[in-house]
């Protein structure tokens, strides 16, 4: 089968890989573009550690094929610090303690990321609701909403 | 993943030609948000030679109200698009609950409904709401489109009436009835992101400033192979004044159109008791929202 030849944006870059017509948008990014920030945990849609923005929204890239991301605009983890400057969101989950082993921290930093762009004041229940798509195996979540409200109230 | 090629038609014309040298069912599974498709593919449950997008189609893509018609909700059109639309948060409550069930963000923003319909899972939650709203189904092929309804879409779990050729252009929910409500309530273990147990949409329609029921529609997920409309408790509704007895006997009677099994979600008997919960428990929800609390 040939491969398919995808252009697309990633963190306001454009890019353009040769994909396989079966491989995700998570193993593209992971293995064609080493952007190894997105992660793997179930492959299925179900953990949310593979979270990425698709056009502004958060997305599992383990549900889409990479040839279906012609044309769009694909942002990852790495693309949310500008340069050195971290985004607000990843600072609080370091002052906030809000990962232990960090494997689900990139899923969440973008739904948190994509949720409080369309959402700058929720409430506590708005940011369980948001971030039920993704799952920590370690924190036991209150650090992490926390973090994402006190993002949120500093008004970042 | 098994392998497969993969198209992404922009015109119908376009995707007709695709579809003309279909033979084989299964041979060509469309994509739109994937969030079943591409989990059926590599646990081997599909096995597609061909993945077709269709999101680049336009027709694809509509979200319109035609007077006289109703809604056209196209094929690539997400739940979170749909839930969004003013006329489904005012005129389809039940459609926006569903959109709103169906997985986490994530997959909401790219799951469609009609991802949901054409996957015919017993347990999609989409589709009671689509019933009690009286859906059609349209299908398009190279011989041209049919419109079906959704309640005789469906042919058991996995499988519904579409040839290997055609694939749903999108649904039609008509206009509610006047003095209408419509909602939707599934049973799961856990608050979000679970299959249910039980699933019931119910639509009611009342005659102006009174509780007399003009129209009622009940329809029931995960309770039998196929999804299905509570036909008896719907007759046994209609032209009645409602009471609370009225309603718990109408709950009653949705249970004898439930012929679900036992496996690990739950009993028998369990399944059948959530019918009824859940069927009172939407029925009042109507009622609430047409201002004729009980
Ligand atoms: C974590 C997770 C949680 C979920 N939770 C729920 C839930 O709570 N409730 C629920 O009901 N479902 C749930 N689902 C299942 C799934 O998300 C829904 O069924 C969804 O609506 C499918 O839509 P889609 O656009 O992603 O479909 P796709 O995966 O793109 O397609 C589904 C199937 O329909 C076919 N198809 C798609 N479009 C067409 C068309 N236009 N014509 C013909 N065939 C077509 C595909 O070929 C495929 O076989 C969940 C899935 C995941 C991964
Ligand atoms: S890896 Fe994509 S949701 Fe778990
Ligand atoms: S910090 Fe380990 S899974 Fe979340």
């Amino acid at each position: 089968m040939p491969k398919i030849r995808v252009s697309f944006i990633v963190n306001q870059e454009p890019v353009e890989i040769l994909a396989e017509p079966w491989q995700t948008l998570m193993d593209a990014l992971r293995e064609n573009l080493r952007l190894t920030g997105t992660k793997e945990g179930c492959g299925n849609g179900n953990c949310g550690a593979c979270t990425v923005m698709l056009n502004g929204k958060a997305i599992d890239s383990c549900c889409m094929l990479a040839a279906e991301a012609e044309g769009q605009n694909v942002t990852t983890v790495e693309g949310l610090a500008n340069g050195e400057q971290l985004d607000p969101l990843q600072q609080a989950f370091i002052d906030f303690g809000a990962l232990q082993c960090g494997f689900c921290t990139p899923g969440f930093l973008v739904s948190a990321r994509a949720f409080l762009n369309e959402n700058p004041n929720p409430s506590e229940q708005d940011i369980r609701f948001a971030i039920a798509g993704n799952l920590c195996r370690c924190t036991g979540y209150d650090k992490i909403v926390r973090a994402i409200q006190h993002v949120a109230d500093s008004g970042h | 993943m098994k392998a497969f090629s993969f198209t992404a038609p922009t015109t119908i014309k376009e995707m007709n030609e695709i579809l003309a040298n279909v033979t084989t069912p299964g041979e060509i599974h469309p994509i739109v948000g994937g969030t079943d498709l591409i989990e059926q593919v590599k646990t081997g449950r599909r096995s597609p030679s061909i993945v077709m997008d269709i999101k680049q189609i336009p027709e694809m893509n509509r979200l319109e109200w035609v007077s006289g018609e109703g809604l056209h909700l196209g094929a690539a059109v997400s739940c979170t698009d749909t839930a969004a639309f003013p006329l489904v948060q005012e005129s389809y409550e039940s459609i926006k609950e569903s959109c709103g069930l169906i997985g986490s963000v994530q997959i909401q923003n790219r799951a469609s409904i009609v991802g949901n319909i054409a996957n015919s899972a017993p347990s999609a939650d989409s589709v009671p709401s689509g019933l009690v709203h009286e859906a059609s189904v349209v299908l398009i092929g190279p011989s041209g489109t049919r419109t079906i309804p959704l309640e005789d879409f469906f042919t058991g779990p996995g499988r519904n009436v579409s040839k290997p050729n055609e694939v749903v252009l999108e649904i039609i929910l008509p206009p509610p009835p006047n003095n209408s409500s419509s909602h939707y309530l599934r049973f799961i273990p856990r608050n979000e992101m679970d299959i249910a147990v039980a699933g019931v949409a119910t639509l009611l329609s009342l005659a102006p400033g009174s509780r007399t029921c003009t129209k009622a529609r009940i329809a029931l997920a995960s309770v039998g192979p196929i999804p299905v409309r509570a036909k008896a408790a719907e007759t046994f509704l209609e032209g009645k004044d409602l009471t609370n007895d009225i309603i718990e006997k109408a709950a009653e009677t949705a249970v004898e159109s439930a012929s679900p099994i036992t496996d690990v979600r739950g009993s028998i008997e369990y399944r059948k008791n959530l019918v009824k919960v859940l069927t009172e428990n939407t029925l009042r929800m109507c009622l609430n929202s047409l201002n004729q609390n009980l």
